[in-house]
């Protein structure tokens, strides 16, 4: 591996403009080293200012940001003091970008092939014929189907795993010295995580590719990285050998964050099968067309003060299933009962009082709240309508709200886009607690959230648990979730309960469902070795998998 | 943990002044100049009766006469003063755009809503009705309603109304539908809360700046569609003054040189002009404060 130096950039300074109009800056005099065939990882929570430092080693700032300080010394040039038209003909070619969401970085009505190989022909590094076989060869070692035609698809006729390969590919097909990984593997399924993660490694290692890896998922880049750099708020926190920050964190910061991950805050004793469940779901089959069963036949109880884990992949029926207790879906069969009583399958046919006993948090808390409300309307409108709860006696209730959500009073005026993420969860959990609820539903509540930041709600979701009593359904595709904080977990798959039974019956091997163990060994570790053990170990589980995905 | 004490705990609700004086504030030149536009045309809608020299109907002066110290704008076809059936018609003019405005928007925005929010076979029936409704050419459509009703202005604001809602209805029913699928709108349906709340609670405050916008060029489409109406004699009825009416009366002074029927098509083009510099600003902000909301996100 050579050790000459591909990128140095020194002293780099960002900066944005405010709401005020005042500049602030997003990234702070950071240096950064990378040799070539070298992988460094970003890790930092958002607005660190990973994506920023990423994009800025092609020179390129986003919309809105500049980069006002510091050199960009990319083999050797200053890049900075090249001009538009010369970085231009560089980007894609000597360095290339690999983009979190594939599905949105492709044109939708251009075939994959004239994709990937536009950057190619564009600047004229290789006709379109020779681009063409450059791409079909890359398909061919990320471990795509029927690597000679799949380029003639258009983007909606491969899977999201595949796409963000086929997005590798594009990144690949001029050969550049520099790849910068913006969270490639963020938004897939773990089990294809698992491919997508081994497949870029092995092309980063064959072409001695450097490669900047930015994620937010300690787990994920300890597989992938030589060294990580750590960021907070634009500024270098800490910079070391991937075992060393894993194992051997200096700053305080970087310690918060290992240990975010880490942490055990599960002190429940499993006590056995709820006997009177608050809720009961029998027999449910439910579709959304009345053609495909999207729920068979699924049956799960959820005890007093007891949290139950859905978990499963996108497309198992995780969140139709949420759908169906709250009466949004109407099952094709089967009921759902609260306390023993039988509610009306549809919505409208509920009472109040019904409606009531479940609650529901969102994953995306931005769009969970009324961006026109206020606080204290968003959680005051619960209190007046189930408790009919008025003036005084509402702004009362309120602020006792506040106060075990752990917010300051003056929250209570804020508009949900004054709040940080976490901040506006708790106020979604707030509204929940508001109805007084003997079961919440959270659906994926902690994915959108900061590692830090879900840690804290996690921590205050079982606070209220113990203090009220209350049921969770806890719907997830995070294991590592699951773990710390579930009596019960259900599995599912494709619509079906794989298997259900005490967190610590599903976790320890061996488990009865090859699903279930699938899932579970495709759960990022934070060690360095997982991925390569995971891969030595995988046999039949995967393989059967990988035909699956030809289709 | 916070602690929560009895006078920090009082929650005082904050008043929208300071909006409103944001709004003024950053406010550029040609906005202002069509906001006092308007402020001068409201404030002739209100006192035209005082404002003007002479009365509606009162014959003062020749037919087309040049404008003299008495009579500012000169006279019209009949020897009216001008200036005073300018202010007139602005009265006439401008309440019954506005109330047909109005009506169209709380019909066309109900509606719209309804279907957005309810959807299914509800949303289907709505929007065909509308459909059929715009088939049909608008002018024509009121031609024949207003000759088998009559030249009343209550059938004219009904009219104009009931046209301009179909265009509401569109608009309302497409940005109610962005809205509609947000989680908000789904947690307030699983509280139980019924159609209308969520309309006017959750919907109409987050598309409250595009229907404003609409409604400003609503306004405006509107007396024109009154002038065009006036002009073919199906409008505004004689001696009631009105600016499309006059362009009509004195359309033919134009072959003479006289410039009798520019002082009410000038007077049409400010306020339509006007309206739409106050519109441009607000969608403009309504622009920045998207721009600003999604650059929060990322």
């Amino acid at each position: 591996m050579s050790e000459s130096l591909l990128l140095d950039m020194q002293a780099l300074r960002i900066e944005a403009r405010g709401p005020d109009g005042e500049p602030f800056r997003i990234v702070d005099d950071v240096d950064l080293q990378l040799k070539r065939g070298e992988v460094l990882g970003l890790i930092g929570e958002s607005g660190a200012g990973k994506s920023t430092i990423g994009l800025a080693s092609m020179n390129y700032a986003r919309t809105g940001c500049a980069i006002t300080g510091g050199k960009i010394i990319f083999d050797g040039t200053d890049l900075r003091t090249l001009s538009e038209d010369d970085v231009r003909a560089m980007r894609g070619v000597k360095a290339a970008y690999i983009a979190q969401s594939a599905a949105a970085s492709f044109n939708p009505a251009k075939r994959l092939n004239d994709q990937v190989t536009e950057a190619a022909v564009r600047h004229n590094v290789m006709g379109r014929g020779d681009a063409v076989k450059r791409a079909q060869e890359l398909y061919g070692k990320l471990d795509l189907p029927d690597p000679d035609n799949i380029g003639r698809r258009y983007p909606h006729q491969v899977s999201g795993g595949q796409l963000q390969r086929v997005m590798s590919a594009m990144a690949m097909t001029c050969g550049p010295d520099l790849l910068v990984l913006d969270e490639p593997t963020t938004a897939l399924d773990v089990t294809t995580q698992i491919e997508v993660l081994a497949t870029v490694r092995d092309l980063i290692r064959t072409n001695n590719t450097a490669a900047l890896y930015i994620t937010h998922d300690l787990a994920v880049v300890a597989q992938i990285a030589d060294r990580i750099m750590v960021l907070q708020y634009g500024k270098l926190v800490e910079l070391g050998d991937t075992n060393q920050i894993l194992h051997d964190p200096q700053d305080p910061y970087t310690k918060e964050l290992i240990s975010a991950r880490t942490e055990e805050i599960n002190t429940k004793v499993f006590t056995g099968m709820p006997e009177n469940p608050v809720l009961s779901i029998k027999n449910v089959t439910a579709s959304y067309d009345g053609k495909v069963d999207v729920l068979k036949n699924i049956n799960v109880d959820i005890g007093r003060g007891e949290t139950v884990a859905v978990v499963g992949e996108s497309g198992s029926g995780k969140s139709t299933l949420a759908r169906v207790v709250t009466g949004l879906l109407p099952p094709r069969e089967g009921h759902v009962d609260f306390d023993g009583e039988t509610y009306s399958l549809a919505l409208k046919q509920r009472t109040k009082e019904q409606l009531r006993k479940a609650q529901m948090i969102y994953q995306m808390p931005d769009v969970a709240m009324n961006p026109r409300q206020r606080v204290s309307e968003i959680i005051g409108r619960p209190l007046t309508f189930y408790f009919g709860l008025t003036g005084r006696e509402r702004d009362d209730a309120m602020m006792k709200l506040l106060e075990e959500i752990d917010l300051a009073p003056e929250f209570a005026d804020r508009y949900p886009g004054q709040l940080s993420g976490g901040q506006k969860q708790r106020v979604c959990i707030a509204r929940a607690l508001a109805a007084d609820p003997e079961l919440i539903i959270c659906d994926e509540v902690t994915s959108a959230l900061d590692q830090v930041v879900a840690a804290g709600i996690l921590k205050l979701l079982d606070r209220l648990q113990k203090e009220k009593n209350l049921a969770y359904m806890f719907i997830t595709h995070d294991l590592g979730i699951v773990r710390n904080i579930a009596d019960r977990t259900v599995v599912m798959y494709q619509g079906n309960v794989v298997e259900q039974g005490t967190t610590e019956q599903i976790f320890t091997p061996p488990q009865k469902e090859a699903y279930t163990q699938k899932l579970i060994a495709s759960t990022p570790e934070m060690r360095t070795d997982w991925l390569d053990e995971v891969l030595r170990e995988r046999g039949d589980l995967f393989e059967i998998d990988a035909e699956k995905h030809v289709d | 943990m916070t602690t929560v004490n009895s006078e920090t705990a009082r929650y005082i609700k904050p008043s929208k002044t300071l909006m409103v004086r944001r709004f003024l504030a950053e406010m550029p030149v040609v906005a202002w100049v069509g906001l006092i536009i308007i402020l001068i045309n409201l404030f002739v809608v209100a006192f035209a009766g005082v404002l003007a020299p002479y009365s509606e109907t009162e014959l003062v002066t020749d037919v087309w006469a040049p404008p003299s110290g008495e009579n500012w704008l000169g006279g019209d076809q009949l020897g009216r003063d001008m200036l005073t059936r300018i202010l007139y018609g602005a009265r006439t003019t401008i309440s019954i755009a506005f109330i047909a405005t109005l009506l169209s928007f709380t019909m066309g925005i109900i509606a719209g809503f309804t279907a957005a929010v309810v959807g299914g076979i509800i949303d289907t029936l709505l929007s065909r009705i509308v459909d059929a409704l715009m088939a049909i050419p608008t002018l024509i459509l009121a031609l024949v309603v207003i000759s088998v009703l009559g030249t009343e202005i209550y059938v004219l604001i009904g009219v104009i109304a009931v046209l301009d809602s179909t265009r509401v209805f569109r608009l309302s029913r497409a940005i109610a539908m962005d809205v509609a699928v947000m989680e908000y709108v789904e947690a307030a349906r699983l509280r139980g809360e019924r159609l209308w709340w969520i309309m006017t609670r959750e919907v109409l405050p987050n598309t409250v700046m595009p229907l404003i916008a609409e409604f400003g060029l609503r306004f405006a489409f509107a007396f024109l569609f009154i002038a065009s109406l006036s002009f073919l004699g199906l409008g505004i009825q004689p001696p009631l003054a009105d600016w499309g009416g006059m362009v009509r009366e004195n359309a033919t002074a134009i072959i003479y040189g006289i410039a009798a029927p520019l002082y009410p098509a000038a007077a049409i083009a400010a306020l339509a002009v006007a309206v739409n510099l106050v519109v441009d600003y607000i969608l403009a902000r309504q622009n920045r404060s998207v721009a600003a909301a999604f650059d929060g996100v990322g």
